[in-house]
């Protein structure tokens, strides 16, 4: 297969806000490109804050939102298509994960009735005989079983669990892609980096590309090969991971990368707080500038543009912490 | 200065009671921050409740006390549990799990604010006068005083937190309590909401107490911490010296599975899971988990002791050491 897994194209998504008749409007995700290569599987990390665009950028490629602009092609086929798509194909490729297992599964159902669900609705396997076999070993994976998971209701199990339970009917289908939205946000710290470590070897045996939604950089940098950072709706930084952790080229990414809580140095200086979402998002110049320690005038008055970077590499900044190609300093 | 002598509380069930705090002894002092870190369901919040006096059937204290004591404006108080409510945003607050939804959806927070302040405390002011003295209160914590003529929809969550704060804050208590004051909040709002706490706690130099499952939340906040484990503290002492020298299998392993900004090192979760505090197993609760556990493990309960002046440790492995 040639071209890109997943492409998106100049995506904007716009949602009105207020009463039925409020004209305001905010562009929670504002002209994002971003492709998932399908040579080999990567790990795709797309941090922000809350309120950012992530959960909506999950919703569009999960086909929950329509983008008002742009298009989104996976495996060269546009969303948009209405009669050349194939919505059952479309759902063996492409997985979710949500962030509280909790509440994606109800807790008057028994776990195993989604794992069979999955199974049998989207024809992965024949019967339930076959069925069986296939979450057993799915579950394994995951380092569960079916012995376990079987007649058991959410509550029986903790959120480590769950959350394994619920990447297990994701890989039922054999997917190419699995969006994770936040899926260690709600996890004990202890049990985090049993989950983190499972999306890992779950790359490379079953061939599946993540696109791990989080606020944590820790783990985001632990256990992703790009990142993508995501600010008010704009895509402000983009490119390997080992990269931006060593030198973020983005004064935001920067702030995300010090305000995680670590161990080793203290805090030391005082970080800027998000004001009203809102009014971040009507802002017409870099969204950025009011929080941001290197903003000048130029900043406050127009939008900046995409700059190259090193390394395959790109920043949404005037006055990048990383010198852009062909610089003379 | 709070005092815990041989708290032991527990939740009354149809199948018997589950005993979720199990003989707890420390003493928090004055000006001091002190951090409780544990996995979810090892008893925190349980303890915290108890420490609050904020019991409810079927929680109940079986044994031991909860003593508050401390000065206020030069007078001096001294509460004990099942008395504390008395003491309640005066003396001591305490800033919930999920702080974000404890407000009321469809009351103005100035209101929400006006229902908390006690009728003393206004001294004769009108509401307008205390209204004002509030307004000041957040702008000194860098809140813009709009908050208050918002509902609790109109405000992220953090700004939801940050108001909550304030709230707790207002009275300048002795002893504030934060029950995972930042879970649910993306990492830049934690860490502001955290400085918050500290510059107010730095300021008005009383006590506070934070439970946290995030160990990095600890390093950077607290000045002593206590490891919980399935009801009862596995560790405690001063935070450089646990981060340094951790004893105990568990806090190492704690420390062990953070995640590094900087660092790509294969890094492991602790395996398993706490036992059921139901039907906990005989001797030490966390040998099943253990890789150092021995047959003594399995049948004797350690002692929670003194490995070194002001370290303490509830660990048969480090009886040994101190042998040899």
């Amino acid at each position: 297969m040639n071209g890109p897994l997943l492409e998106l194209n100049q995506v904007t998504k716009v949602f009105r806000i207020g009463g039925m008749l409020s004209r305001k409007r905010i562009k929670a995700i504002d002209n994002v490109s971003l492709s998932i290569t399908s040579e080999k599987p990567i790990i795709l990390s797309v941090v922000g804050e809350s309120g950012c665009g992530k959960s909506t950028l999950a919703k569009m490629i999960l086909r929950i939102h329509t983008p008002e602009m742009g298009t989104i092609r996976l495996n060269g086929r546009d969303y948009a298509d209405r009669k050349g798509f194939d919505s059952m194909q479309f759902r063996k490729a492409v997985q979710p994960i949500f962030q509280n297992p909790y509440e994606s599964f109800s807790p008057r159902k028994t776990v195993d009735t989604y794992l069979y669900n999955t199974a049998l609705r989207l024809k992965i396997a024949p019967n339930r005989e076959a069925a069986r076999q296939l979450i057993d070993d799915t579950l394994r994976d995951v380092g569960m079983s079916l012995a376990v998971v079987q007649g058991k209701y959410p509550t029986q199990f903790s959120g480590g669990e769950l959350q394994r339970v619920s990447i297990a009917r994701a890989l039922l289908t054999k997917p190419k892609l699995i969006i994770a939205d936040e899926p260690v946000a709600a996890i004990d710290a202890s049990m985090k980096m049993n989950i983190v470590n499972l999306f890992r070897e779950l790359k490379e045996k079953y061939h599946v590309s993540f696109l791990y939604i989080t606020h944590d950089l820790s783990t985001a940098y632990y256990v992703s090969d790009l990142i993508a950072t995501l600010y008010r709706g704009s895509l402000i930084e983009y490119g390997p991971a080992k990269d931006i952790m060593d030198k973020p080229a983005h004064p935001y990414t920067e702030l995300l990368m010090n305000a995680v809580p670590r161990v080793g140095d203290k805090w030391a200086v005082d970080v800027a707080m998000p004001d009203m979402e809102e009014k971040e998002y009507a802002l017409t110049c870099c969204k950025f500038a009011p929080r941001c320690p290197y903003a000048t005038e130029e900043c406050r008055q127009s939008c900046p543009d995409v700059v190259s970077l090193p390394g395959e590499r790109k920043v949404l900044c005037y006055h990048p912490l990383v010198k852009p190609e062909g610089a003379t300093t | 200065m709070l005092e815990l002598t041989n708290l032991s509380a527990s939740y009354q069930t149809i199948h018997g009671p589950v005993h979720v705090v199990n003989d707890v002894n420390f003493v928090v002092q004055d000006n001091e921050i002190f951090g409780i870190a544990g996995e979810s369901g090892c008893g925190k919040t349980t303890l915290l409740k108890t420490m609050y006096d904020m019991l409810e059937y079927p929680l109940v204290i079986d044994k031991g006390n909860v003593r508050l004591s401390g000065t206020k404006d030069g007078e001096s108080f001294a509460y004990d549990s099942g008395h504390i409510r008395k003491a309640w945003w005066k003396h001591i607050s305490y800033i919930p799990q999920a702080a974000q939804s404890v407000l009321n959806p469809i009351m103005k927070l100035k209101y929400q604010f006006l229902d908390s302040i006690p009728e003393d405390e206004r001294k004769n002011e009108t509401q307008e006068q205390t209204l004002q003295r509030v307004a000041g209160y957040l702008e000194e914590l860098s809140l813009s005083p709009d908050v208050l003529e918002a509902y609790p929809f109109q405000l992220s969550g953090g700004m939801r937190q940050r108001a909550i704060i304030a709230l707790a804050t207002f009275m300048t208590p002795n002893l504030i309590l934060a029950d995972e004051p930042t879970t649910a909040l993306d990492v830049v709002v934690q860490r502001g909401i955290l400085m918050m706490l500290m510059r107010l706690q730095r300021k008005n130099r009383n006590t506070l107490v934070i439970v946290s499952h995030d160990m990095g939340v600890h390093y950077q906040m607290t000045d002593r911490i206590g490891i919980m484990y399935s009801g009862s503290f596995a560790e405690m002492g001063r935070t450089e010296e646990i981060f340094k020298n951790p004893v105990h299998p568990y806090t190492r392993m704690l420390i062990d599975a953070l995640p590094k900004v900087g660092d790509r090192s294969q890094k492991v979760g602790i395996p398993g899971r706490p036992p059921a505090l139901s039907n906990p197993p005989p001797g030490c609760r966390f040998a099943a988990r253990c890789p150092h556990a021995t047959d003594r493990c399995r049948s004797e309960v350690p002692a929670f002791a003194e490995v070194r002046p002001g370290h303490f440790a509830a660990c048969h492995l480090l009886e040994k050491e101190a042998k040899s």
